[in-house]
Parts: structure tokens; C-alpha cells; sequence
């Protein structure tokens, strides 16, 4: 290979400070994206199973009885700043800030991770008490079959935290555990890519087309 | 020390600048729906042009993507990711699509 | 009986035993469904058995079942597909023998051919095929590009464990229940919950998305290997053709195992949730399921014999004495077809009902596919004009499969003429068309794989004589079977039919069971040849790690190679490197130091995700909720108790190294060298002679 032997992983390198975590994790992160890569064809094709039944509702309720609007911009606005505290708390675990900065960045995500979570089920529930259940049309079957799957993305990316969390107690700062809290980042911002598509074409494309 | 101080301050305004212009673009999104309605195609338009400059926003300042030789191989990747993806997903609809017209599928 | 009201033991109940059905009605389907039954069972007892007898259950589990060596995590993956194999081509035999047996006759019913159908093409397709691919992989690609193991060691042992797993359930499906009954392509509405609510079609669902993810793994795992962990001097250009079809074989797994991932499981939606992806009700659309299965269906067929035309291109190479013919162009054709693989899938529903335009698209681009082939087959062909050829058992089967795949890939140009189509689709004329492209394409060039790496993998070379009955038994086997088929499929035989009443297909089915028989024949002569190379081993032992004069690193080192691989990673100038290396007498060097290398330590995860994901199929084939939830808790925390394991590397010391290292060396040194004539002679130890008069 032409790169010299110190070449750093690019885009979220870790620094100087932990050069022999940056050579580890270069090799493991560029796994981890074509992983994502593999996943956003998941989503792709559910995408596209979306388009192609947005007109199979078959009489049952539609988008426009369905959807609300409100709770969606809140979910968009909980995992955008979800997706800015992930960041920073990579950033403070890259540059050794205080324990207590890395503890409250990690918190503050779970939290934000948790309520997007409490919402969309209870915009489910709701689209439940008006018949909205995957059971009554193909249409239904469709968005209940991408959009919960990113909630359970943002679910398992919930427990990833909390294990990180608990590693980063036992295992300390390691160069192990600082190469996970960056793909992890990866992770999530990836799922905050996935929401802007589901806004984009689920919501908005439901409420346009459906 | 003050050099690290400073790439520290560096790598957080990017990702403010990130969280800023997906706010903005959020808001702009839910507020030409409120404003015109989501009923017209060129409304949807407009919306899908600004959740496609989120995407972008987000991969650039979330993501650290951009065309440096060092971050190359991840753009590749995204690139080629991408095309197959618009090849899967434009072939899907343009198949079923074609395929529900001819069979009066909307008529069900 | 609903999902919600199953009781402790799920759906699961004595009749799901088929010796229930014997004891009640006692006929030949019966007895041909427990025989096989009987058969898996028997199999088990007597490798539990034979185990125990020679104590044999410690070095399985510590040098076996826990190791993330790639060498032996490839090897159990060629074992699996080599069980699979046997099971595979039984069925055949018995679908042909069925066919065989005259108008409207045979001694099969009806849902047992379905069944036999169904789990032949399930089992061939993704449990001989895939992993005896990736099973040749994983030992050859980390040797070949100077690696000491491949990116992700416990992933791979992981990826092989779901693999098993997942096979192993198309074996429980024979003992308890039954497998699905609508062909490897399982399409609904048949197989929906309406047509089909039996445990079938949940066997074959969970067995696919089992392996699929382990598939899926395992393509990340060379996509990332060959990407990343070349040898210093390997650049892309210098990558032997055998690694460039296995990242492309990897990237299409990568994009291609999610389509059917998400037709398994909306189909499991369907069934379990009552959801309306597929069905005929309320909205579904089952076209909507054909188009999944196809996005993976065609990238797979080509991720399967892309790595075939590499193990082609460096047999070529290696037994005609010449560099390979033509790199850059079979480099170019490789990545088109990778990429052109996902712009042909709606040529297997031509039929479904879209425009003659999309039609049209697509049949062009699926005849445009042929072209890179085509080059492809020049290529090789000028490799052997003027090459000093040896007809070696891996050289003879490349042989049979030059001639035999062109009329395979001919009969698909024919094939992708959507109006053609309309007139063969579903006959046997497609049958005889894939499995001509299947057989000398992706199994002749696995069991040329087979005889050309053995000595690399075990030290000692098969047995010539028996290699090439096999070629000869197989070949033949191939063109009985299957040419026929051909011709009756243009009469209009439809496929899977158990039973048929035109007199004028009978010939060519007697003709196709003779033709069975002998695939059989070659499937025990396998077998055969493998027991008498370990019988005559001492005759045949190639140490020094080259017998066939190798041009590609893998050669370097010592048959069979040390756990590291290579003692120093080795620095890379040229293409065939390890030929340039011999020319220019600078083969074998003696290192000035050593290193301390680092190795994975052996773990026991993958063992376990095996164990766990086997018992959650079953847990969810039989609707035994509470063991599924449990299981899946299971799974969860083993992974995040093997996350905090940080005890994962096992150091080898250099003063180790060094001294296996240089005892190889002066083994190198004290043996005598052979010519290419001697190659299959006892003297052949692995010590090839530069041999002036070669074409270079």
C-alpha cells in the first residue's frame, strides 16, 4: 500500500494523542462504513417498497388522517441536536476533557435518543386508535415496515450508548473503547440521515402523493 | 497544549456550523409546508431539494466527508453506494410503477 | 390454531415426526422421506460417536470450532458445502429418477417433489455454493495478497457459525416438520400464511436470513481484507485476478444480500404479523416480492462465478507456464460485470405483465452482459496458446468448463430475447440453462479450487489418477443430465412438474436419470480420491509449499503454512511476484531479523452465536415464543459480554518464528528440485525447478 504506516483514519481521526487507537480504528472504521453502506440498502429498498404502495391503502385510513406533522418536527429537531451531542461527546473523549463533560454529553444523548423513542410510539399509538395499524393495508404495512425500523436502529444505538457508557467506567479511556464512541457517532449521525429521508418521502411524500 | 486547543475549537465549530444549517433547513422545510401546504408538486419539490441540502450538510459536517485525498476512499464508497442504490431503488419504481398502471392497480 | 394461542411447545407436536406418517400410511414417499430422515439422523450418531471414540471432542473444540485462523475457518466452510454437496445432488438424483419413471407415473407425491425441489436449490445455491466460494476465499485470499489473517478473524468465525447454523436447519426440517414446498425462490402469495400455513415456508425464511447476514459479514470482511491489508508493493494493479473477483464478489454481497433480506423477512411479516407486503388482499403485491428476491437473485449468480473465472484465470496461468493473458482487460471485465450485475434482474419475470419497453431495456442489458464474458474467454484462451500446458486435474477441469460454460452462456444470450422467453420460461429449458452455467462454471471451477490448493492447505497433493476419473465422471455426469434437458424444455416440459403425460419426453428422461447416476458416481469418486491421498500421503507430500511452480505468493511459504502465515510480510515488486521471484533467483530469502507478530486469540462466540441463532429458528419456525424472546436476549448479551473481552491477541515470539522459519528454509535448501514434467511424480516435494525454456 502506498500510505505511509502513521496514516490516520480520515474524517473523525482521533489526534495525535492517540495515534495507536487512530491505527486501529482505520481499518475497523472503514469496516464500519461499508456495514452502513449495507444497511442503507435495508432502508433503500424500504424506501422504495414506501413508493411503489403509497396508493395500496386499499380504503383504509391515509396518510393525510394518519400523519401528524407536529410530533414529526419535534422527533426531527430531539435527533438533529441528538446528533450534535453525539458529536461533542466524541470530541471530549478525542480531547481528554473532563470525565464529567464525556458522562453529561453521553447523557444528554441517551435522553434525547429515549424521548425521540417515547414519541414515535406515541405517534403509533395514536395512528393505532385510528385504525393506522400494518395490518389494514399494504400502505400501512409499508411505513410500518421502514419507519419503525429506524426507531429500532435508534433503539439499538440507545443500548450501544449505554454499554459504551459502562466500558468507558471499567475499561477507561482505552484506545478500544474511544475507536467505538467514533463509529458510534458514525452510527447515529447515519440514522439522522435515514430521518431526513423518512421526513422527506414518508411524511412529506405520503401527505403529497397518498 | 494551545494547539490542540485550537483544532479542539476548530472540530466543535464544525459541528455547530453542521447543527446550525440543519436547523435552518429544517425550519425552512416544515415552514414552506405550513405556509403553502403540502398538496403541489413543486411544494414537494421544494421540500425534497432542501432534505437533499441536509443530506448534504449533514455528510459534509456531521459526516467529514468532502474531497480531500485523505477522506477519498470514503467518498468512493458513498459515490458507488449511491449509484447502486438509485439504480435499486429508480428500477423498482419505475417497474412496479409501470406495472400497476398497466394492470389499473390505483383502481383496487 | 393461531400464532397467539400456541401453547408451551409452540406448534411443535408428535406429528411433525415423519415416522408418524410411515406408521399411518405406509407408501414409497413415505419411506423415501424417512429414509433421508434416517439418514441425517444415522449421520449424526455416527460423527457424535466416532468423536467420542477417539476422543476427539478437545483438539475439535480448541483447534477447530474456537480458532479464527482464516486457513481453518475456510476449511470447515468447504467441509459444510461439501455435506451439503451430497445431500444436494442426492435429491437430484431422486427428482430425476421421479421424472424418469415414466407418463404419469413415479413413487413420489406431489408435495415431497415440491419439497425436494425447493431445498435442492436452497441448499445448492446457498449452502454449497456460497460457502464452498467463500470457504476457497478464506483460505487462499489472505496468503495470496501477503496478509497474516483477514480484517475481521472473530467476524469470519461468526459469519461461518450463522452459515452452519443456518444449514443446519434444512437438516432438522427433514427430521422434525417439513421444508417449504415453494421452490428456492419461495414466492408468495403461495407461500403466505392464506396458501401455505404450515412450518415450511419459516424454514426456508429463517434459514435465509440467518445465512444471509452471515453472508453479508462475510463480504464486508474481503471487501475490507483485500482493500486494506495488502502487502506493502501490492498495488491494486498487481492484485492477482483471483483477488479481484473476490472484492467484486464481495461488494456485490455487500449490496446484493440486503434485497433479500428484506423479501425474507417482509415475507415473515406477512406470516407472523399478518401484514400486507405480498399478499392478495388489502393492498399487497406480490410483484413487489419478485422484484426483491431478483435484485439479489442475479448479483448473486455473478458474485458465485466471478470468483470461479478467478480461480480459472490463475489455474490457466500457473499450467500453461505463462503470465496471465490480457490482466487489465479481465480487470475491466470483472468490475463491469460486478457492476452491470444490478442492471439485469427483470429479466427472470420477463413474463410478469410491465412494458414491452422495460422489457426491451433490460433483455438489452442482459445480452450487453455477455460481452465482458466473452473477453473473458479470449483472454483465457490466449493465456494457453503457445503456454507449455499440463493437463493437471485443476488444468482438465478448466478445460471442460471453456467449452461446456460457452454453450451455457449462449443459451442465456438466448434466454434475455424477452419474446424468446415467453416461449421457454419456465421450462426445462431454463433448468438445463443455469445449471449448465452453474455446473462447469461455479462447482467444476470449486473442485479445480479443490485439487489446486490442497497441498497448500494439508501438505500433500491428491491423488492424479482418481482426480481425473472424477473431471471425467463429473463432465459426462453434467452432459447426460442436462443437455437433454435442453431439448425436452423446448417441447414444453414445464419445470418441477412431479409427474408429466407426453410419451415423447421419455427418452430424454431416461437419458437424464442414466446422466444423474453418474453425477453420483462423481460425488463418491470425490470422496474416493480424498480417501486414497490420505491413504498414499506419504507418496505425495510437498512440503516445501510449491508444487504446480506457483506464481502467486501463496506458494512462498510452507505447505501447510504456519498459523502467522508469513515470517516477514513480504515486499512486493510485480504481479506474479512469486514467479518474478524465482526468475530473477531471489525466491526463498533469509530475513535479517524477526519479529514478534500478534495473532487473534480463539474464541468461542462464534460457536455459540451458532448454537443461539439454530436455537431461535427453531423457536420461531414453531411459533415457541418464549424460548425466541430468550434467545434473542441471549444473543444480545453474549455480544456485549464478548465486547468487553479485551484479552484478544496472542503473541507469537520472534525467537519462535525465527526457528520454525529458518528449519523450513533449510528444508528448502536440502530438497531437490523438480521440472514441470515431474510435477505429479513422489519427487514433486514442493521445489520447482526454473524451467529456461517457458514462455514468459
Amino acid at each position: 500500500m502506498k500510505r505511509a504506516p502513521t496514516h490516520s483514519y480520515p474524517g473523525i481521526n482521533l489526534g495525535r494523542r492517540h495515534a495507536s487507537a487512530d491505527k486501529a480504528a482505520e481499518v475497523v472504521t472503514f469496516g464500519f462504513w461499508v456495514f452502513l453502506m449495507s444497511d442503507l440498502v435495508y432502508f433503500g429498498l424500504m424506501f422504495a417498497i414506501y413508493i411503489t404502495m403509497i396508493d395500496a391503502q386499499a380504503g383504509g385510513p391515509g396518510p393525510h388522517e394518519l400523519f401528524d406533522l407536529k410530533s414529526v418536527f419535534a422527533q426531527t429537531l430531539i435527533l438533529l441536536t441528538s446528533s450534535l451531542t453525539v458529536g461533542l461527546a466524541m470530541l471530549a473523549l478525542k480531547y481528554n476533557l473532563p470525565r464529567s463533560r464525556i458522562v453529561l454529553w453521553f447523557g444528554v444523548t441517551l435522553l434525547l435518543g429515549l424521548s425521540f423513542l417515547a414519541l414515535e410510539i406515541r405517534d403509533f399509538m395514536a395512528m393505532a386508535e385510528k385504525g393506522g395499524i400494518p395490518q389494514r393495508s399494504g400502505f400501512l404495512s409499508a411505513f410500518f415496515g421502514l419507519v419503525p425500523l429506524h426507531g429500532l436502529h435508534v433503539a439499538a444505538g440507545c443500548l450501544w450508548l449505554i454499554v459504551l457508557g459502562i466500558q468507558l467506567r471499567v475499561m477507561g479511556m482505552t484506545d478500544l473503547v474511544i475507536s467505538r464512541v467514533v463509529r458510534l457517532a458514525l452510527f447515529w449521525h447515519f440514522l439522522d440521515l435515514i430521518w431526513i429521508g423518512i421526513i422527506t418521502i414518508v411524511y412529506f411524500g405520503g401527505l403529497t402523493y397518498g | 497544549m494551545d494547539n490542540r486547543t485550537e483544532m479542539h475549537r476548530r472540530e466543535r465549530r464544525r459541528y455547530v456550523i453542521g447543527y446550525g444549517g440543519s436547523l435552518l433547513l429544517t425550519l425552512l422545510m416544515f415552514g414552506v409546508a405550513y405556509q403553502y401546504g403540502i398538496e403541489t408538486v413543486g411544494v414537494y419539490l421544494t421540500i425534497g431539494l432542501l432534505g437533499l441540502a441536509q443530506l448534504i450538510v449533514q455528510l459534509v459536517y456531521f459526516l467529514h466527508i468532502d474531497r480531500r485525498r485523505s477522506s477519498r476512499e470514503d467518498l468512493d464508497l458513498i459515490l458507488f453506494s449511491t449509484l447502486v442504490l438509485l439504480i435499486i431503488i429508480l428500477g423498482t419504481i419505475w417497474i412496479l410503477g409501470n406495472l400497476s398502471i398497466r394492470m389499473h392497480m390505483d383502481m383496487m | 390454531m393461531t400464532a397467539t394461542e400456541s401453547g408451551f411447545f409452540g406448534r411443535l407436536n408428535w406429528d411433525a415426526l415423519p415416522i408418524v406418517g410411515l406408521i399411518q400410511d405406509p407408501n414409497a414417499n413415505e419411506i423415501v422421506a424417512n429414509t433421508a430422515a434416517g439418514i441425517v439422523l444415522v449421520g449424526v450418531v455416527a460423527v457424535v460417536s466416532l468423536l467420542t471414540w477417539f476422543r476427539l471432542w478437545g483438539p475439535l473444540w480448541r483447534d477447530w470450532l474456537t480458532s479464527a485462523d482464516h486457513k481453518k475457518i475456510g476449511i470447515m466452510y468447504i467441509v459444510f458445502a461439501i455435506v451439503m454437496l451430497a445431500r444436494g445432488v442426492l435429491e437430484g438424483v431422486v427428482m430425476r429418477a421421479q421424472q424418469a419413471a415414466g407418463p404419469g407415473d413415479g413413487f413420489l407425491e406431489a408435495e415431497h417433489f415440491a419439497e425436494l425441489f425447493s431445498t435442492h436449490g436452497t441448499i445448492m445455491i446457498f449452502f454449497v455454493a456460497v460457502p464452498f466460494v467463500f470457504g476457497i476465499a478464506n483460505f487462499v485470499v489472505p496468503l495470496m495478497i501477503g496478509a497474516r489473517d483477514v480484517a475481521f478473524p472473530v467476524l469470519n468465525q461468526i459469519s461461518l457459525g450463522l452459515t452452519v447454523s443456518a444449514g443446519m436447519m434444512l437438516m432438522v426440517s427433514l427430521v422434525v416438520g417439513e421444508f417449504s414446498t415453494g421452490g428456492w425462490t419461495a414466492y408468495p402469495p403461495y407461500t403466505g400464511a392464506a396458501f401455505n400455513p404450515g412450518v415450511g415456508p419459516d424454514y426456508w425464511i429463517w434459514a435465509i436470513v440467518v445465512s444471509g447476514v452471515g453472508t453479508t459479514l462475510t463480504g464486508l470482511n474481503f471487501a475490507v481484507t483485500i482493500y486494506k491489508l495488502r502487502a506493502p508493493g501490492m498495488k491494486f494493479m498487481r492484485l492477482p485476478m483471483y483477488c479481484w473477483t473476490i472484492i467484486c464478489s464481495s461488494i456485490l454481497l455487500i449490496f446484493a444480500m440486503p434485497p433479500l433480506g428484506v423479501a425474507a423477512l417482509l415475507l415473515a411479516a406477512d406470516r407472523y404479523l399478518d401484514f400486507h407486503f405480498f399478499t392478495n388482499d388489502l393492498g399487497g403485491n406480490m410483484m413487489n416480492y419478485a422484484n426483491l428476491f431478483w435484485l439479489f437473485g442475479h448479483p448473486e449468480v455473478y458474485l458465485l462465478v466471478l470468483p470461479a473465472y478467478g480461480i480459472y484465470s490463475e489455474i490457466f496461468a500457473t499450467f500453461s507456464a505463462k503470465r496471465l493473458y490480457g490482466y487489465n482487460s479481465l480487470v475491466i471485465a470483472t468490475m463491469s460485470i460486478a457492476i452491470m450485475s444490478f442492471t439485469v434482474w427483470l429479466h427472470h419475470f420477463f413474463t410478469m405483465g410491465q412494458s414491452a419497453l422495460i422489457n426491451a431495456v433490460f433483455g438489452i442489458a442482459t445480452m450487453l452482459i455477455a460481452i465482458p464474458t466473452g473477453v473473458k474467454v479470449y483472454d483465457w484462451m490466449a493465456t494457453l496458446w503457445r503456454g507449455r500446458i499440463r493437463f493437471t486435474v485443476p488444468m482438465l477441469y478448466g478445460l471442460a468448463f471453456l467449452m461446456l460454460f460457452v454453450i451455457g452462456g449462449l443459451s442465456g444470450v438466448i434466454l434475455a430475447n424477452p419474446t424468446v422467453d415467453y416461449q421457454v420460461h419456465n421450462t426445462l429449458f431454463l433448468v438445463a440453462h443455469f445449471h449448465n452455467v452453474l455446473l462447469p462454471g461455479v462447482l467444476f471451477g470449486l473442485l479445480a479450487a479443490y485439487n489446486y490448493w490442497f497441498p497448500k492447505a494439508f501438505g500433500f497433493r491428491l491423488n492424479e489418477f482418481w482426480g481425473r476419473v472424477t473431471v471425467a465422471l463429473w463432465t459426462v455426469g453434467f452432459m447426460l443430465t442436462f443437455l437433454p434437458l435442453y431439448f425436452v424444455g423446448l417441447m414444453g416440459m414445464p419445470r418441477r412438474s412431479f409427474s408429466w403425460e407426453d410419451p415423447s419426453f421419455h427418452p430424454y428422461m431416461i437419458v437424464a436419470v442414466i446422466g444423474a447416476l453418474v453425477i453420483l458416481a462423481a460425488l463418491l469418486s470425490v470422496l474416493v480420491q480424498l480417501w486414497v491421498s490420505i491413504r498414499d500421503r506419504d507418496k505425495t507430500t510437498a512440503p516445501v509449499g510449491d508444487p504446480w511452480d506457483g506464481r502467486t505468493l501463496e506458494w512462498s511459504i510452507p505447505s501447510p503454512p504456519p498459523p502467522y502465515n508469513f515470517a516477514i510480510i513480504p515486499q512486493v515488486t510485480d504481479r506474479d511476484d512469486f514467479a518474478a521471484a524465482k526468475e530473477q533467483a531471489r525466491a526463498y530469502p533469509k530475513p535479517e531479523a524477526y519479529e514478534d507478530i500478534e495473532m487473534p486469540r480463539n474464541t468461542g462466540i462464534g460457536f455459540i452465536l451458532c448454537v443461539l441463532s439454530g436455537i431461535w429458528m427453531f423457536a420461531l419456525v414453531w411459533w415457541i415464543w418464549w424460548l425466541a424472546i430468550l434467545i434473542t436476549a441471549l444473543i444480545v448479551l453474549a455480544i456485549i459480554v464478548w465486547s468487553f473481552d479485551t484479552n484478544t491477541e496472542l503473541v507469537i515470539p520472534a525467537e519462535e518464528v525465527r526457528k520454525e522459519h529458518e528449519a523450513w528454509l533449510d528444508l528448502v535448501h536440502a530438497s531437490a528440485a523438480v521440472n514441470r514434467d515431474h510435477e505429479t511424480a513422489p519427487e514433486n516435494r514442493g521445489l520447482a525447478r526454473p524451467d529456461l525454456e517457458a514462455v514468459t
